[in-house]
């Protein structure tokens, strides 16, 4: 098989790379945008599930990753360990999950979305206003990163390699996740929830179970924020943060491992890097938005396989003696 | 016992009364047929007795167990099935996923998160069975896309087939076929083994009127003549209902 091996050669070369960027980036302030790129890619991956795999659109997704970094950061403060710290952060978000899951799959489509949403301006006021439990404005601090089995992760390429274990073994669980049975059953029941009702799903659960399984990979992506930035602050939990993974989804391409995570690569970047020499550079993330919309709307990643499917083609065509030594395209 | 025994059974839509107390007694093996005109409420009966909607009033038993409240899902646990009249597939699939997720529906293989459904050569072989009854099977990992809508009805039978029903109901099943195409689906559900019941919804009189053991003729919701062939096609009100006399 031609297309798998070469597939695998691709991943052996993305993995080297990933592998190897506090090496060939140096600066350390790269590096972290390269530990922010996965850590958002872990986000997007998660909310990803509902969005693409389940077609149900979350607006509130922001709520749920700072309900995780805000419940790791107080326990912190109050003098719990770390290890307390992320086991309650998770418990917390999945709790926070299965309450936004109950209340937000009474619908879908565009109620799911109102809900969602509606939900996260909730944790978001909370996270403002309630300033004696969250600080409001001033948000929470951290003293120290943690330091699983005595490694610490205070230096950039250390927390950068820790994160990139993390993400991938996030991707790992994605990946197995959309190939399998449940992941079957959770795309049928966004294309045709009815048939799969009569068939013997249920349906509910099973997009309630799939909620839980976004809640679980956003509270691990709002843990590895806290530890990333030693803060917390409510515009983390914002509706313009909702729709920023919302965007790195639907930009990179719904229902695909690698499109959230070239959304998140394209969103940090603009964020931490083009941001350092373009004054707007919301302007300039808007464009790339509007023309990834505009010519690839399936998102960047399948519009790309897209159109280097039909260059190939249209050049293989050009010259036809080409399509004997080659091989017809796929 | 009774294979499917319905009573009474009424649903309105506001003011709209679509099924209006009726009684339909199904015995194991048999082959129904329930006819009627466009609007007279077969396919909400359909509903009814596969828990897509909710009766006002009556009860549906199951070969003796009462699934009046029993939710949808349920149903297709206990061994009822049914095909689609407006094809319901999964488009985004292979013929082959489309019949392995009829499977999965009662297998507790589908919660599974971590297996690769790929992987799964049972499930795969016998959805390969139940494409090979309607023959298929050559076809099987064709996108749906690229099928005919002879084929899709067809995967249609095959979905509820694989689901090894005890009573199998089909929605109109030659409705949108051509006539060699109704010939190939006549002979497949000819070959459908007599454990299984079926009840068969058809607009057409003539078109399935061989198939069955017993018709009803349902009208404005109400179940206007039942018997056998001959006594159904003989009764003067199906010729009144059919044409208007």
């Amino acid at each position: 098989m031609m297309g798998a091996s070469a597939s695998r050669i691709a991943l052996g070369v993305a993995l080297l790379g990933l592998a190897t960027v506090p090496l060939w980036v140096g600066n350390s302030y790269y590096v972290d945008v390269a530990s922010q790129i996965l850590l958002f890619a872990v986000f997007a991956l998660a909310l990803n599930v509902l969005v693409g795999y389940g077609g149900l659109v979350s607006l509130g997704h922001a709520g749920l990753f700072a309900v995780s970094g805000y419940t790791a950061g107080l326990m912190l403060q109050a003098g719990f360990g770390h290890a307390a710290g992320a086991a309650g952060a998770v418990l917390a978000t999945l709790l926070a999950s299965a309450v936004f899951a109950v209340l937000a799959l009474r619908s879908t489509g565009i109620g799911f979305l109102m809900i969602t949403l509606a939900l996260g301006q909730i944790l978001w006021g909370i996270a403002y206003r309630w300033a004696d439990l969250t600080n409001g404005d001033n948000g929470v601090s951290i003293s120290t990163r943690p330091a699983p089995f005595g490694i610490s992760l205070a230096d950039a390429p250390s927390f950068y390699y820790a994160t990139l274990l993390v993400f991938l073994l996030a991707l790992a669980s994605m990946a197995a996740f959309e190939r399998s049975p449940f992941g079957a059953s959770l795309r049928g029941t966004r294309d045709q929830a009815r048939r799969m009702t009569a068939l013997g799903y249920n349906v509910w659960l099973v997009r309630f179970l799939a909620f839980l399984f976004s809640g679980f990979w956003c509270s691990i992506a709002g843990l590895l924020y806290l530890y990333n930035k030693e803060f917390i602050s409510p515009q983390v939990s914002a509706l313009q943060a909702s729709a920023e993974v919302l965007l790195m989804v639907i930009s990179g391409g719904t229902a695909t491992l690698l499109g959230p995570i070239a959304g998140a690569a394209i969103v940090v970047i603009m964020k931490y890097v083009v941001s350092a020499y373009v004054v707007r550079w919301n302007l300039v993330l808007g464009v790339i938005f509007v023309a990834i919309i505009s010519f690839m709307p399936e998102g960047l990643v399948p519009g790309s396989v897209r159109i280097w499917g039909f260059a190939r083609q249209r050049w293989l065509a050009r010259s036809p003696a080409r399509k004997h030594v080659r091989g017809a395209p796929p | 016992m009774t294979a499917l025994a319905v009573t009474g059974l009424t649903k309105s839509f506001g003011g709209l009364r679509v099924t209006k107390g009726v009684d339909l007694a199904v015995e194991p093996g048999e082959r129904r047929l329930i006819i009627g005109p466009n609007g007279a409420g077969k396919t909400t009966l359909f509903n009814l007795i596969t828990g897509e909607l909710a009766p006002d009033a009556g009860s549906i038993l199951l070969f003796g167990q009462d699934i009046t409240r029993a939710p949808c899902r349920r149903r297709a646990h206990l061994g009822l099935a049914r095909t689609y009249q407006i094809i319901t597939l999964f488009t985004r699939d292979t013929i082959l996923r489309n019949v392995e997720l009829a499977l999965l529906g009662l297998s507790g293989l589908r919660w599974n998160p971590v297996v690769g459904l790929k992987r799964q050569r049972h499930l795969a072989a016998r959805a390969r069975e139940a494409l090979a009854l309607v023959g298929l099977d050559h076809a099987a990992d064709r996108p749906l896309t690229e099928t005919s809508y002879g084929e899709r009805r067809r995967v249609e039978i095959a979905m509820a087939m694989a689901q090894d029903p005890k009573v199998l109901l089909l929605d109109e099943p030659f409705a949108g076929l051509s006539i060699d195409e109704r010939r190939d689906v006549r002979q497949l559900l000819a070959a459908i083994p007599r454990d299984v019941t079926i009840v068969m919804i058809e607009h057409n009189m003539d078109v399935a009127l061989d198939f069955a053991d017993r018709i009803t003729l349902l009208h404005f919701g109400d179940v206007i003549v039942e018997g056998t062939r001959a006594e159904v096609v003989a009764d003067p009100r199906t010729r009144e209902v059919y044409l208007g006399e």
